[in-house]
């Protein structure tokens, strides 16, 4: 069966570098991203979306990578977790904040948080406690407890609502 | 696991999705935001050969409204009927109700149609749709039908709908006067499925009677269902005879409730009976002008 079925041409556009593969349609955008882009930040713990360790922004927007085929976004902006930092080794303010406030211990999650707390913070820029507790419910844990990482978040909103300009806030 | 072979098909328009859907035969399945579908693949509970892709159809996006009704769209996301003022203004329990489901992720993939279509007993929006009497409107290669949800929710992951027939749009009925909406849910995690929940609707007369009421309970049947007798039970009474617990309670008398892991059917029936009472209180209370 898996055979006579043929391979579609997308095109992906990932961390800003338009990216043109022939990918059979069940490879999952989480798998085209780990096996054929060889960003392997975007993380796969339960691949039923239940877990958020695939998390990425499609089109600006957090989604599940491991419930999206690859040929279901072409056409689409992905940003995973590679792209999210300044680049040489810098650390994204969330990223930062996630490292001084012990936001993780073994670090298998941590991608699908930072990329879910990115897009959370940019559009609540300025969140109650219950908002940062609903927003991370879509993230699993399994070493850390979640209180490190409250606190992250927590420290990542008061460090950019400090600093942001209302342009940058949107 | 990975989800077997298949092929891709991503129709621009609603009425070559249904004609890919008639020529392909059984093997071929719609998917949407493909938040129930591929995990189900995924584990192999379904297998299928040809997925028609409906994301890309815009004609299926969107919310607007006309003469006393509101179109959401099939193809509208969870996150998107989420952020509308349309919505939040004229269907405020189907604004309500998506907060719960699952979480943001998904909500930002995860549309309004495929969420009927899947009718998981324990998923929101049925529950919305049977309380406000919503139309369910599709095409297929047959032509277009008009389905009241009453009809539409026919068993466990069942609808009324052919293997052919695509959802196009979801239309509600507004309320208008004195009334008040609540959703209240029950389960295990944030995100997850509901072990119960109750969606509540209520019109009161200017003397403060009840003018019309609607109660939608999920998690708690082979569908969602609604709560009729108790409606029935608690319509034209002034609000201040009614007992919200005994409401809670007529709503889940004779109901066929689940059990599973997560609960027996006597365990879920409670719950279920104070998530009505609940909702209820909110309803009257926000009716009420409180
Ligand atoms: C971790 C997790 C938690 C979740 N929690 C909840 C929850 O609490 N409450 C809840 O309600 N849901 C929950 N969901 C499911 C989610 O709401 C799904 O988005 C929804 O059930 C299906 O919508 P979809 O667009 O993703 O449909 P798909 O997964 O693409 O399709 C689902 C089914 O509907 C059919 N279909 C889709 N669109 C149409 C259409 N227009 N016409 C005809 N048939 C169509 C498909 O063929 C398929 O059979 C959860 C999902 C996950 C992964
Ligand atoms: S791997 Fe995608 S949500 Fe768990
Ligand atoms: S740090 Fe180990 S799973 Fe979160």
């Amino acid at each position: 069966m898996s055979d006579d079925i043929a391979d579609v041409k997308v095109t992906v556009t990932v961390n800003g570098r338009p990216r043109r593969a022939a990918v059979p349609p069940r490879l999952t955008l989480a798998d085209f991203l780990r096996e054929r882009c060889q960003l392997t930040g975007t993380h796969l713990g339960c691949e039923h979306g239940v877990c958020g360790a695939c998390s990425v922004l499609l089109d600006g927007e957090a989604v599940c990578a491991c419930l999206m085929f690859a040929v279901q976004a072409d056409g689409a902006e992905v940003t995973t977790v590679e792209g999210l930092s300044p680049g040489d080794g810098e650390l994204s303010p969330v990223q930062a904040a996630f490292r001084d406030h012990h936001g993780l211990q073994c670090g298998f999650c941590t991608p699908g948080f930072v990329v879910s707390v990115t897009a959370f913070l940019r559009d609540n820029p300025d969140p109650s406690d219950d908002q940062i507790r609903e927003a991370l419910s879509g993230n699993l844990c399994r070493c850390t407890g979640y209180q490190g990482i409250f606190k992250a978040v927590r420290a990542a909103a008061e460090s950019s609502s400090a600093s942001a300009t209302p342009s940058e806030t949107r | 696991m990975k989800p077997t072979a298949f092929d891709y098909h991503a129709p621009a328009s609603p009425e070559e999705a249904v004609s890919l859907l008639g020529s392909l035969g059984d093997g071929a399945k719609i998917i949407a935001g493909g938040q129930s579908l591929t995990p189900m693949l995924a584990l192999r509970l379904a297998v299928f050969e040809h997925l028609v892709d409906i994301r890309r159809i815009e004609s299926l996006r969107g919310v607007s409204r006309s003469n006393g009704t509101v179109r959401v769209g099939a193809g509208t996301t969870e996150a998107a009927v989420g952020r509308s003022d349309v919505v939040a203004a004229d269907v405020p329990l189907l604004a309500r109700a998506t907060p719960f489901i699952g979480h943001l992720a998904i909500r930002n993939r995860g549309t309004i149609g495929g969420c009927v279509a899947h009718a998981d007993a324990a998923a929101e929006y049925p529950a919305v749709a049977l309380a406000l009497d919503a139309t369910i409107e599709t095409l297929s290669p047959r032509g277009t039908r008009s389905i009241p949800a009453a009809e539409f929710f026919t068993g466990i992951w069942s609808t009324a709908l052919e293997p052919d027939e695509l959802i196009t749009a979801l239309e509600f009925g507004v309320w208008s006067g004195r009334t008040g909406f609540a959703v209240e849910e029950f389960a295990v995690r944030s995100g997850d499925f509901a072990i119960a929940g109750a969606t509540v609707a209520v019109e009161l007369s200017s003397s403060g009677s009840v003018d019309r009421c609607a109660i939608g309970l999920f998690g708690l049947g082979p569908t969602a269902v609604r709560a009729t007798a108790a409606e029935e039970s608690a319509a034209g009474t002034a609000v201040p005879d009614l007992n919200p617990d005994e409401i809670g309670q007529a709503a889940l008398a004779g109901q066929d409730v689940p059990s599973d892991s997560h609960g027996s059917a006597a365990y879920r029936t409670r719950v279920g009976a104070a998530m009505v009472a609940t909702a209820w209180r909110r309803a009257v209370k926000e009716a009420s002008g409180e």
